[in-house]
């Protein structure tokens, strides 16, 4: 098992500088002068070319990965003299968009995603499992009927509709909540509540469809297991039954993609940040793609793949907890 | 080499790795699913193979139509070594030796009609043009003894042992020499079982098929075959004309065998001439020394774990692997 | 030895209900079982042995199936009786085993534990240590080795004979009355199939139970069974001893049966006995009997009545067949003796 875990780690590392390296190429051989873009309209080239200069972009593409390898270990100093400023490590690079080191940006935007990727995960796998087992519990029944209609409606609805629905019909229209402005719930605990609440339940409710349907199938598909006959064989009653044979073979499948899931919200919630002004990683990557601010994109993306590499290799090591067959070889 | 082989082994060997461990991943555990095996199968014979699961039947059913390369050793088709063709001449070698399924379920496309599952093939290899596909076709099926007229059926809408004739069709569509059956009947009923055997028996007489045929179920081989080969964990303990085998088996393992079959005849019941063997069959991953089935063996001596038996002929003209060779005949109704 | 009936089945029907009609799955199926004695039920896919098994644990889907009839285990119907009375016979007076033990045990658990709980559901006063001090002790008897480290190791760490002792050890741990096993040897090997036999067969010595043993292997019938149900089609077309069904065969499907085997084991080589065409289709069973498209004896009465079971010949054989007596022992001797 710790062998398991370490050569886990070991291949998530090389993936990570692969990521890193493609990510970080990909955006640079976009046709726009980064440089250009760090003033603005009316920008002389003398500023400019000192820009590039300081930033790095005078180097060569593989010199300026190395660079940026670099900072992400040991932080990277700008430019010289009075003019010269540093970002400490972990360094993902300098926004000239908002004037900012990339990691401190990151550092600010970073909670409220995370905030709204706990609370959204927390309601969607409640309400996604709780329906999936009454469907299955009452495989084809008006319950069955309703949670299949509610994965129907939740599969295939966009984010952006329903949320903005909601939000017209919550906010504008019946004004049972006031129109959301963020604040830390350090802060203001009501007003961060009160501004929570429904980008948590529209992304929970959606999301929840899918699991919905893992539960119930799952679970309609462990009761055909011989070894759950087996269990109704010996007597066992149906609660024991329901825990300890149907719903433990059908939450593994549940909690790898579940893993899988959480991580992808936590590079940012681009659609639910942006329609309920949060102001989240990824609405700073939509300001970033309109302003093409290369260093933000690629420190999200860098965010982004690191949670997903993590959860991958988390979600091995439950798998290995969860499933004896996987464990004890 | 004698031009009356139609399909010989020689010395096949296939080790699968598995369980990695270590940082890069490397093998540290390897199965030897197939040690050394070799046979000769004689042009228009049945060479039956019987063995317990583990001992590497289905894996040698794979190696000689190289549906899986071996590790080393060599498959003769017509005097031609096949394991190292490509191309054109891999294609041809296909053509020749064809392999029947234990599932007929799984082995047939859902979505293909029984015409395609057989015309195709033989369109695909030149044997038939398509204006006389369908005639061909049907006269396959009403050959294998399927109603040419469900030419445009599915296979779900076929039993059991339909879907084995499809299959049976399928591999004929190729007008093969050679055709390797893994378990052909295994998943059929005991009524059904019998008309298949019947089939193949009939085919091999009129077309000249040379047949390997492997199953667990000595009583099915016993009838279908001319020579035996018994296998445990990966070799071959045992070679001899069937009749031979199962009359005087000569390594105890076939004895074993053969006196586990539960005969249909209860007055035999509690006969006492069962011989039991204890536990299983020992992880391929770590076969015992020298002899491998001495860990079951009622007759193993400090010999058996040190020096592994050579396959050789004793003086009764069977061909075995055990340093103490049965000498009496068994006695199985 | 006392041998009471411990397990009485009248008139078992079964219907599932599918999307493409009602399907006649068992149809007026009897039999006593006295204890200490085995009973086999004979038959090819979809001849209703299976089925039949599960409804004397009642585990067929209430929604989709409809069973009819009565099963009396120790004076309760099984049928009729409420969920928590159902429950307590289960495991308690009647256990089963499957026919792939692999598939049968929860992989998520110890089998220790799995054989713990088996004991525990109905002796719930029992400490979880005593338990085990009952599990190992099962474990032994069935003939586990090392038993002290292998119950706590995981269902796949076990080869295949293995398992299916540990199926057996659960089934067993409650000392049940009647033991269903629904083709317990059909996935194993054939040396392994042996020694779970010999178990089955000691360990019912030893606990005085009756066992329903359902098989399609004519050969583990005569090595295991004192009376036969041969199933086609849902009916039971013959019941009799081994012994009858062995030398006096009398449902022509019984004939087809034996020949096919008889002629297998032979040493000859030439054409098999075979039975022509394929079992039916319970969703479109043929009128009459069920076995008629497939017999050579078929008359015009066969293709529109189905033959009710009746006596035939001297070792109390009950076939279910239109054929006249003499001509039906004449045949079946026949075949027999081939």
């Amino acid at each position: 098992m710790f062998l398991f875990i370490v050569r886990r780690v070991f291949f998530a590392v090389v993936l990570l500088l692969a990521v890193s390296f493609f990510t970080y190429m990909l955006f640079a051989m976009l046709p726009s002068d980064p440089a250009a873009l760090t003033c603005g309209k009316n920008c002389k080239p003398d500023v400019i070319a000192a820009n590039r200069i300081r930033l790095g972009y005078d180097k060569s593409l593989m010199e300026q990965y190395w660079l940026f390898l670099k900072g992400i270990f040991a932080g990277r100093d700008y430019g010289t003299g009075a003019a010269a400023f540093s970002c400490g490590a972990p360094s993902l690079g300098y926004s000239f968009g908002q004037h900012e080191c990339v990691t401190t940006l990151i550092a600010q935007t970073f909670p409220v995603t995370a905030y709204l990727s706990i609370g959204a995960f927390i309601l969607w796998m409640f309400i996604g499992i709780s329906t999936g087992a009454i469907a299955a519990l009452n495989k084809g029944k008006w319950q069955d009927r309703a949670a299949s209609i509610f994965t129907s409606i939740g599969v295939s609805l966009p984010t952006f509709y329903i949320g903005l629905l909601v939000l017209f019909s919550v906010v504008i229209w019946l004004r049972i909540l006031p129109f959301p402005s963020y604040e830390s719930p350090f802060d203001n605990f009501p007003v961060f509540l009160r501004t929570m609440i429904l980008p948590w339940l529209v992304l929970a409710v959606l999301s929840a469809a899918s699991y919905t349907r893992l539960t119930r199938n799952g679970m309609l598909e462990a009761m055909n297991e011989d070894f759950v006959r087996l269990g109704v064989a010996k007597g066992l009653t149906r609660r024991i039954i329901l825990r300890r044979y149907v719903m433990r073979q059908a939450l593994v499948p549940i909690v790898t993609i579940a893993g899988l899931d959480f991580a992808g919200l936590l590079g940012g919630a681009i659609i639910t940040e942006s329609v309920f002004s949060l102001p989240g990683m990824g609405k700073m990557s939509i300001r970033a793609v309109v302003e093409s601010d290369l260093p933000v994109l690629v420190g999200t993306t860098m965010v982004a793949a690191v949670f997903i590499v993590l959860a991958n290799v988390l979600v091995d090591i439950a798998y290995g907890y969860l499933d004896p067959r996987v464990r004890v070889k | 080499m004698s031009t009356d082989i139609a399909l010989q082994a020689i010395d096949l060997v296939k080790h699968f790795a598995t369980g990695s461990t270590g940082i890069l991943g490397r093998a540290t555990n390897i199965v030897q699913a197939v040690d050394g095996v070799s046979f000769s199968l004689p042009k228009g014979k049945t060479l039956g193979i019987v063995g317990e699961s583990g001992c590497g039947k289905s894996t040698l059913a794979r190696l000689v139509t190289r549906l899986i390369e071996p590790s080393s050793g060599s498959v003769v088709l017509d005097g031609v070594d096949i394991t190292k063709l490509s191309g054109k001449a891999l294609r041809e070698m296909r053509r020749k030796l064809q392999i029947i399924f234990q599932d007929p379920y799984s082995s047939l496309n859902p979505r293909h009609s029984i015409g395609q599952i057989i015309g195709d093939p033989m369109r695909i290899q030149g044997i038939v043009s398509r204006t006389n596909e369908k005639a061909e076709v049907q006269d396959l099926m009403q050959r294998v003894g399927l109603n040419p007229e469900h030419y445009n059926r599915y296979p779900h809408e076929f039993s059991g042992g339909q879907r084995q004739r499809i299959g049976i069709a399928r591999a004929l569509s190729l007008q093969p020499s050679v055709i390797v059956a893994d378990e052909p009947v295994s998943a059929l009923d005991v009524s059904i079982q019998a008309q298949i055997l019947n089939l193949l028996e009939n085919l091999q007489k009129d077309l000249g098929l040379s047949f390997v045929f492997i199953a667990h179920d000595l009583s099915v081989v016993r009838h279908i075959a001319d020579q035996v080969a018994v296998m445990y964990l990966g070799r071959i303990v045992e070679v001899g004309d069937a009749a031979t085998v199962y009359s005087n088996p000569a390594h105890p393992y076939t004895k074993a065998l053969l006196s586990a079959v539960p005969v249909a005849n209860p007055s035999m019941r509690g006969s006492g001439k069962r011989i039991r063997l204890v536990g299983d069959v020992p992880s391929p991953i770590d076969p015992p020394s020298g002899c491998r089935f001495r860990t079951r063996c009622w007759k193993a001596t400090n010999l058996c774990s040190s020096v592994e038996p050579p396959l050789q002929a004793d003086g009764a003209g069977r061909v075995v692997a055990c340093h103490f060779p049965e000498e009496t005949p068994v006695s199985v109704g | 030895m006392s041998n009471e009936v411990v397990l009485s089945v009248k008139n078992l029907s079964v219907v599932f209900h599918t999307p493409d009609g009602d399907v006649a799955a068992v149809s007026n199926v009897s039999f006593d079982l006295h204890s200490g004695e085995t009973l086999g039920i004979v038959g090819e896919s979809g001849s209703g042995k299976s089925v039949t098994a599960s409804s004397i644990m009642r585990l067929n889907n209430s929604i989709t199936a409809t069973t009819t009839g009565s099963i009396l285990i120790s004076g309760v119907d099984i049928l009729t009786a409420d969920e928590s009375e159902v429950r307590r016979i289960r495991g308690s007076e009647v256990a089963m085993i499957f026919q792939d033990p692999l598939s049968a045990l929860n992989p998520y658990y110890t089998v220790g534990k799995q054989i713990a709980e088996a004991y525990l559901v109905h002796h719930p006063q029992v400490s979880k240590t005593d338990a085990r001090a009952v599990t190992l002790e099962m474990l032994k008897k069935v003939g586990i080795p090392n038993p002290e480290k292998r119950i706590d190791e995981f269902p796949h760490q076990f080869s295949g004979g293995m398992r299916q002792r540990i199926v057996i050890a659960i089934a067993l741990i409650n000392n049940p009355k009647v033991l269903i096993a629904d083709e317990p040897t059909t996935a194993l090997d054939v040396t392994v199939q042996a020694q779970i036999l010999d178990l089955m067969k000691d360990l019912q010595a030893e606990f005085n139970m009756a066992i329903v043993l359902i098989t399609h292997d004519l050969g583990v019938i005569a090595e295991a069974a004192k009376e036969v149900l041969v199933m086609y089609g849902g009916r039971v077309v013959e019941q009799s001893t081994v012994d009858a069904l062995f030398s006096e065969p009398t449902h022509p499907y019984a004939w087809g049966l034996l020949g096919a085997v008889n002629s297998l084991s032979s040493s000859g080589r030439g054409a098999l006995a075979t039975i022509a065409g394929s079992p039916p289709s319970l969703i479109a069973l043929p009128r009459g009997c069920s076995f008629n498209p497939r017999c050579t004896f078929a008359s015009e009465i066969c293709r529109s009545e189905v033959p009710v079971l009746r006596t035939v010949g001297t070792q109390g054989s009950v076939a279910a067949c239109h054929l006249p007596d003499n001509e039906i022992l004449t045949i079946g001797r026949e075949v027999a003796s081939r």
